[in-house]
């Protein structure tokens, strides 16, 4: 792990589950796996400290642990699990828009809690709706389950491994960590249950004492009866679903950019049909014959079978190939490129140009001139640079040394004679796109790094002043509550004076920002990290 | 020697300069003597982040997040500072969830078993609060004010503890002392070190916190 993603890991960690557990997580990814005792006696926390901190880790999925051979447990740590803590939010909003307010909160509460039972899940879920809702409405279980059963068909959570149900001899001691087992088939099953009920309304401050007493003693029933039907059936979401969600988003705006409408809604219908068929690997979908095509589209678009027919070759003969024709029966078989084809992606102007796009706003656009002309020629001389990019000679060196030492472009030496004499050897400047994007991807994990300090920074210069307002906004709600009058409401509101409401306004202003850039680095963290991936063989 | 007939004075490369386009008397940027600069100056502005109302939302969510994360009980708060006098006021202050707990309930089937932390101590620490040395009628003051104190905490093991320390409470009284010692680690209530009594209970159980106390 290199020393950027572990310095985001650790802010990661450390704003969202407190110092111990970063301590910990901190540890374990930069030394790998390592047993308790070593984790307590190098960290020097208590060992309790150690042990809460690591349930919270394992519980959240961001530490694995393993029985060694010789009976003691090791913990490995998950670096890149948690930088996708990062991405949160994404996968929330994505929920949303696909399925509700009802699946944005089933992920969110997911996410929250790191693995869930399903009932578990829906109660809370259900809670949370009917506080939304008018008064005297409630909701229903029933409506929760079906979206959560909708959301395991189309793979967005998945069950996580299951203790093995092995009849142990009462003579053996019990192990001492279960390993985990987990059916392929099983991933998605969602158990029979029977969950009726409706969300209850939390009871409102007055009930509170005498609601409570009430509270403990159904607690206490409720823990005391059995327990529930689906006990030891754990729900995790499937954040590799949703990167190929995004991915496929990717696909579509790139056909639309490129083509028109149309054609990007026949590849997201091609897309949708073998969402649950390809896996997050495969270079290609399932091949798909054009009648199906024609059947799935969706209802709002009445084109005749020959203009998709038309289409579907218009988009198998683009260059880009985003759609490859795999045979002929029922109309032709045709299947998208699904590896996504990063390289174009990235760096082909009309479609997303990433690397080019981060080239003005660093060095100028006329290095970005320049980059795309390298891209597309691949190896150039010095001069040959200068003659296509209608540069001037100073500044055409001047911007090329300056990419070469970040690292952008590279020089290629070819000898013309063996003993690769200087004055005799050509030397090209070249683009070598993967070890850019690795570059590029560096460079985004110190930004995030840098922004979310300069956040907390910020929050820590004015945490008097937040303090401040908060206990005022407290005293007014108060206030308001029991009924005061405008004047003493006024007053209470002066307490902030004009200039601290203004700091106010600027803490507020800058924390937006940055959180926002936070979710735009992240954007493009996920393309860069996608397109190596794709470049990395599997064996 | 191959080297010296050209460019004296300036930086001497193995290869040819001249191809890579650096001409004679060209003036290269003089060396860097230090680390670069923290905050270099931005010769370019950056482009403005698109808005629009996905970007809001996710930016709502994501602030929202971080607030929720911090209330959760997987945020771990490092244990309260242990104050260096003890103060009359410790006893009334609600207290923050003892290091050593855990306030959600993990399915233990699912971990190892090293990472059980023993709730035992807890109901120790609840005896003794409820039963100070030999004033039964205090106790049940007490009684109700820690009820009150601990139905702000979330833990069902405590009810059933309390049921059983109202047992326990009846039927003896030296057991008070015995449990002064572990008492001491949590609440500090007593004016008396009861350190001199090693009931051998924490043997093996207790883990080498709590040094920064004097043990006799």
């Amino acid at each position: 792990m290199t020393q950027a993603e572990i310095k985001l890991s650790s802010l990661l960690l450390r704003e969202h589950f407190g110092e111990i557990v970063e301590k910990i997580g901190t540890y374990l990814i930069r030394t790998g796996t390592q047993p308790l005792r070593g984790i307590v006696s190098e960290t020097g926390l208590l060992l309790d400290q150690v042990k809460k901190a690591l349930c919270v880790l394992i519980q959240h999925n961001l530490v694995t642990y393993q029985l060694q051979k010789r009976g003691f447990i090791e913990y490995e740590a998950q670096c890149k699990r948690v930088l996708r803590i990062l991405r949160y939010p994404r996968y929330i909003y994505t929920a949303k828009t696909l399925y509700n307010d009802t699946g944005e909160l089933i992920v969110e509460e997911l996410l929250l809690n790191g693995k869930m039972t399903m009932s578990a899940v829906v109660r809370k879920v259900a809670d949370r709706l009917t506080e939304t809702m008018e008064d005297g409405k409630t909701m229903d279980y029933a409506e929760v389950s079906s979206t959560f059963v909708r959301l395991a068909d189309t793979h967005f959570v998945q069950r996580c491994p299951l203790v093995p149900e092995t009849p142990e001899s009462p003579d053996a001691p019990p192990l001492p960590a279960p390993t985990l087992v987990l059916n392929e088939k099983d991933m998605y099953v969602v158990p029979k249950l029977n969950l009726t009920g409706k969300g209850k309304r939390r009871r409102s401050c007055d009930e509170d004492e005498t609601g409570e007493h009430k509270a403990k003693k159904q607690k206490q029933d409720g823990e005391s009866s059995e327990p529930p039907p689906d006990d030891g059936i754990y729900w995790q979401v499937n954040i590799d679903r949703f990167h190929q969600h995004f991915r496929d988003q990717g696909i579509v705006s790139a056909v639309a950019n490129r083509m028109d409408q149309t054609s990007s809604e026949i590849v997201r219908t091609m897309l949708r049909m073998s969402e649950v068929t390809t896996s997050s690997s495969a270079p290609y979908t399932q091949p798909l014959s054009s009648n199906e095509i024609f059947r799935s589209l969706p209802a709002g678009y009445n084109i005749a079978k020959q203009v998709l027919d038309q289409y579907l070759t218009l988009l198998a003969d683009d260059p880009l190939e985003f759609v490859g024709k795999s045979g002929d029966s029922g109309g032709g078989m045709f299947t998208v490129k699904v590896k996504w084809l990063l390289e174009d992606l990235l760096t082909l102007p009309h479609l997303h140009p990433l690397i080019p796009s981060c080239l003005p706003l660093r060095f100028g656009s006329r290095c970005a001139r320049i980059f795309r002309l390298l891209l597309r020629k691949k190896h150039l001389e010095q001069k040959q640079v200068e003659d296509f990019a209608m540069i001037p000679a100073k500044e055409a060196k001047d911007m090329l040394y300056k990419m070469l030492s970040e690292n952008f472009v590279s020089l290629q030496e070819i000898p013309k004679t063996p003993d690769h004499a200087p004055s005799r050897t050509f030397y090209l400047y070249t683009v070598n796109v993967p070890s850019s994007a690795r570059m590029l991807l560096h460079r985004c994990y110190k930004s995030v790094a840098n922004l979310i300090e300069r956040r907390q920074y910020e929050t820590k210069e004015n945490k008097r002043l937040l303090e401040k307002s908060q206990r005022v906004e407290a005293i007014l709600a108060s206030m308001q509550a029991t009924g005061a009058e405008a004047a003493q409401l006024q007053e209470i509101e002066e307490m902030i004076t004009a200039p601290e409401r203004q700091q106010l306004e600027n803490l507020k202003r800058n924390v937006n920002k940055i959180d926002a850039s936070e979710n735009q680095v992240d954007e493009t963290i996920f393309v860069l990290e996608s397109f190596i991936e794709s470049t990395v063989k599997r064996p | 020697m191959a080297g010296r007939g050209r460019g004296r004075g300036r930086g001497q490369m193995t290869f040819n300069v001249e191809a890579v386009g650096i001409g004679k008397g060209d003036a290269l940027p003089p060396p860097t003597l230090q680390p670069s600069p923290l905050f270099p100056p931005l010769e370019h502005r950056a482009a403005p982040l698109p808005g629009g109302e996905e970007g809001e939302y996710m930016l709502a969510l994501k602030q929202e997040l971080r607030g929720a994360m911090k209330s959760l009980p997987y945020f771990v708060k490092p244990g309260a500072p242990r104050r260096d006098i003890e103060r009359y006021s410790d006893k009334y202050q609600i207290s923050s969830p003892v290091d050593s707990a855990i306030d959600w309930n993990p399915d233990w089937r699912r971990l190892p078993r090293e990472l059980k932390i023993r709730v035992r101590r807890l109901q120790k620490g609840r005896t003794t609060i409820l039963i100070p040395k030999g004033k039964q009628r205090v106790t049940l003051d007490k009684e109700e004010t820690i009820k009150k104190l601990e139905s702000l905490e979330k833990k069902e093991e405590e009810v059933t503890s309390e049921e059983e320390e109202e047992k326990e409470e009846e039927e003896e009284g030296k057991e008070e002392e015995e449990e002064e010692y572990d008492e001491e680690e949590h609440e500090e209530e007593t004016d008396y070190i009861m350190s001199y009594f090693d009931n051998g209970e924490d043997f093996g159980a207790d883990s080498d916190d709590n040094m920064d106390e004097a043990v006799y």
